[in-house]
């Protein structure tokens, strides 16, 4: 099966757990700063989302990069920077409509969440599944659950 | 990871930012934050020493834990002399602020002389330095916060700032973090603007590195996580209704002061409480609450962020003020009692509006609200007129008159000036010092010391004055975490005070919250220290250090002048009967604790370590 990271904004408590722990998989040391998933506070609404590479089937920073550096990961579908190949031109980071591939000065290269290896490190790390690793076909299902139990409870006040 | 191994001090009279080595000798026997930073200001500094003169320091400390997985590991505090009391000052925070001087590769930043001028440090990993802040002086502490994330076009700058009551001299000015974060206690936010310090502004980039032995170190923290998830305090209570959780329950066992403790029970206490910020409004159906939020690591998320009713009277018309109409920092219990409670106010909205300013504009809610309380009480008797108030009206329970006094306080001129001055200093001036509801200058938390007898003696013993997270026996005497105690007893609270105080400041050393002891004990922590530092941190050991860390703050009370005589509560609760209620009758009885205390911490009959002890600890 193939699995997405499912974002919940209304689930997340700020706390960036998610940001050490993607930190401490990729470099074993916690560093918010480099995370690879990224936590956005939105002071006056009292919100925070979650936000990271959604893994687009068709992807532009796959087909903007003039090195092939960005390859798919067959069993999971990531798609996944070869940093043994990028140069860091940053034409990735320009074709990315969601600012998800970003340079990372201190490797001279880019980085992007490759759901390491099927494994999320942020989604075992959140306290509040507000990320989660759910079936990619049915990341609907928890809205359509919500509203099929709305239609239980207008199906009990009918039949009452 | 554990210790950086470097801090950073600056010297506001030179201009100078110079890294040192961490005292690893110091850091084993005091292990970080609270405790560590306490050592360096006894070795530093003389314990004499006017708090608001350049000789006094103001030292920013994160613990072993910060910035790393452990749940709430993001914590620093703010040591000095404090202000208001003279005695150690030691303010606790969290945020986001304490991981990022540790990304930075800081343990601990120490402020000492004072600048010619405003200046602010700004720190970017390795490179510190002092820079002008003229343009930030004057201004509250959420404008020079905006003005710092623009100037730096840095989203992610982590911020320290004073607010204008600091400057203005106001005795209990914070330190304020990531906007509704605050060192709150105690006035440390006055000292730093004594150094004409307005801000620290931080970004990190440098990782915190990983435990020595990782299997070890995330077994665990998971372990303390679960223990954290599965608790009903702070795994549900918490989260759902903050530390707000409490005012139905103190108010229910009858512990709930009101009215500047003239009172026992709140009749309006329903009405500012955490289920209270659930329930929708009248004029737009949206409750006070918006969503609870976590501080930096932290799996508990007790945080309230909350917005004020927009047809309130205290921001209707303020439509040119858009700081007032979006969501904030919201209520917690502490504040929620002082600025209510205690002053009679039962307005939600008046409070949170009140509680915004406070964050704003850096002053702590707990020793304002018990400052307007005295005073609303000596203008009850007619010994504060409205000529000394400048017009304002100030009988209990008036909201508009509680708004009125705290943006007085925030422009520091008239009435807003004595209260800055706390209320010891207020009822002094105004010929009744007994009024004063406070312990060595520190105004009392929510908890009558005389319906709940343990935290009365923790009140009278804490080292900054009348605090209830120097030793939250409320845990033990209400709640029965660890263990219940009968409320009213006097019976075997020595012994249970000075464990919460030693384990307190073992906690407050470490990096993390004080709120993961409602689930966890210190054979939950001990493991966490254990796998993250170097050394063997067993139970027994975190102990020892947690009452050495005591036995320091005593022994740096008692050099700055404090006696036996400082360790009382006032009058009012020894002798005043509560009224009402189901303790009504009580009395504190702090003389049938404090002797057999003394005896316990190994203390001479006038409260001094004996040489036995001081030995004993090392110290």
């Amino acid at each position: 099966m193939q699995r997405s990271l499912y974002l919940d904004p209304a689930k997340c408590t700020g706390c960036l757990q998610c940001e050490m722990a993607c930190s401490y998989e990729k470099l074993g040391e916690f560093n918010p700063s480099r995370s690879l998933i990224k936590v956005f506070t939105f002071h006056e609404e009292g919100r925070f989302a979650p936000y990271t590479c959604t893994q687009c089937d068709d992807a532009w920073c796959l087909r903007a990069c003039p090195v092939d550096a960005i390859t798919i990961n067959l069993s999971t579908a990531a798609k996944v920077v070869n940093e043994a190949k990028c140069v860091g031109c940053k034409v990735c980071t320009i074709a990315c409509p969601f600012g998800t591939v970003n340079y990372v000065h201190e490797t001279g290269k880019v980085g992007k969440c490759d759901l390491c290896d099927g494994d999320p490190a942020c989604a075992r790390a959140c306290p509040t599944e507000a990320i989660t690793f759910i079936d990619a076909n049915a990341t609907g299902y928890e809205r359509m659950r919500a509203f099929a139990e709305k239609s239980i409870s207008a199906a009990n006040a009918t039949a009452s | 990871m554990s210790w950086t191994r470097k801090i950073l001090r600056v010297n506001l009279t030179e201009g100078t930012c110079t890294p040192e080595p961490l005292n690893m000798q110091w850091a084993n026997d005091y292990l970080g934050q609270r405790g560590l930073a306490t050592k360096y200001l006894v070795e530093e500094t003389d314990p004499k020493v006017h708090p608001l003169s350049p000789e006094n320091k103001l030292i920013m400390a994160t613990g072993p834990l910060t910035g790393t997985m452990v749940s709430t590991g993001g914590r620093y505090s703010v040591i000095t002399k404090g202000p208001l009391t003279g005695a150690i000052a030691c303010s606790n925070s969290g945020g986001f602020l304490g991981n990022e001087f540790k990304n930075a590769g800081w343990d601990m930043i120490i402020f000492e002389g004072r600048s010619p001028t405003p200046v602010y440090l700004y720190i970017e990993n390795d490179l510190a330095e002092l820079r002008p802040a003229e343009h930030l002086w004057g201004k509250s502490a959420w404008e020079a916060d905006d003005i710092l994330h623009a100037d730096h076009q840095d989203p992610n700058l982590r911020v320290a700032v004073i607010g204008r009551t600091s400057e203005n001299g106001c005795l209990f000015g914070c330190v304020i973090n990531d906007r509704h974060r605050a060192a709150g206690r105690s006035g440390v936010g006055t000292v730093m603007a004594s150094k004409h310090l307005k801000a620290v502004a931080v970004r990190g980039t440098l990782g915190v590195a990983a435990p020595h032995s990782s299997d070890e170190f995330f077994k665990a923290v998971a372990d303390g996580k679960e223990v954290l998830a599965e608790n009903p305090v702070t795994g549900q209570g918490l989260p759902t209704y903050g530390t707000q959780v409490l005012m139905n329950v103190i108010n229910g066992v009858g512990g709930l002061p009101a009215r500047n403790m003239r009172d026992v029970g709140f009749e309006g206490a329903e009405n500012i409480s955490g289920e209270a910020m659930h329930e929708p409004r009248a004029s737009d159906g949206k409750p006070n609450l918006v969503t609870n939020a976590a501080c930096f690591g932290c799996t508990i998320a007790c945080g309230r962020i909350s917005t004020i009713d927009k047809t309130h009277f205290s921001i209707r018309d303020k439509a040119d003020k858009p700081q007032y109409q979006g969501a904030s920092g919201g209520l917690e219990y502490e504040a929620a009692w002082s600025l209510g409670a205690d002053t009679g106010v039962d307005d939600l909205d008046a409070l949170t509006y009140v509680n915004f300013v406070c964050n704003e504009d850096g002053f702590d809610p707990i020793s304002f609200g018990c400052t307007v309380a005295a005073a609303m009480e000596l203008f009850e008797a007619g010994k504060i007129t409205l000529e000394d108030t400048g017009g304002i009206d100030l009988r209990f329970g008036n909201a508009e008159a509680l708004v009125a006094v705290t943006e007085a306080l925030v422009t520091g001129e008239g009435f807003g000036a004595v209260i800055g001055m706390g209320s010891k200093r207020l009822c002094e001036k105004y010929g009744d010092a007994d009024l004063s509801m406070s312990v060595k200058g520190l105004e009392f938390p929510a908890y009558d010391p005389r319906g709940i007898q343990g935290i009365g003696l923790n009140y009278a013993t804490s080292n900054r004055g009348a605090c209830h997270v120097r030793g939250y026996t409320i845990a033990s005497e209400i709640l029965g975490i660890p263990v219940k105690t009968e409320q009213t007893d006097t019976d075997g609270k020595p012994e249970l005070v000075k464990a919460f105080q030693d384990a307190t400041a073992l906690v407050d050393s470490a990096g993390i919250c004080l709120f993961t002891t409602f689930a966890w004990g210190m054979e939950n922590i001990a493991p966490q220290i254990d796998a993250a530092c170097e050394g063997d941190w067993s139970v027994e050991r975190c102990l020892e250090v947690g009452e050495r860390i005591w036995n320091l703050e005593r022994m740096y009370n008692n050099a700055a002048g404090f006696t036996a005589d400082d360790d009382k509560l006032p009058k009012r609760l020894l002798k005043e009967a509560i009224k009402s209620g189901p303790t009504k009758g009580q009395v504190n009885r702090l003389g049938e604790m404090l002797p057999k205390y003394y005896e316990i911490r190994g203390w001479t009959e006038s409260g001094e370590p004996t040489p036995e002890t001081v030995s004993r600890l090392g110290l």
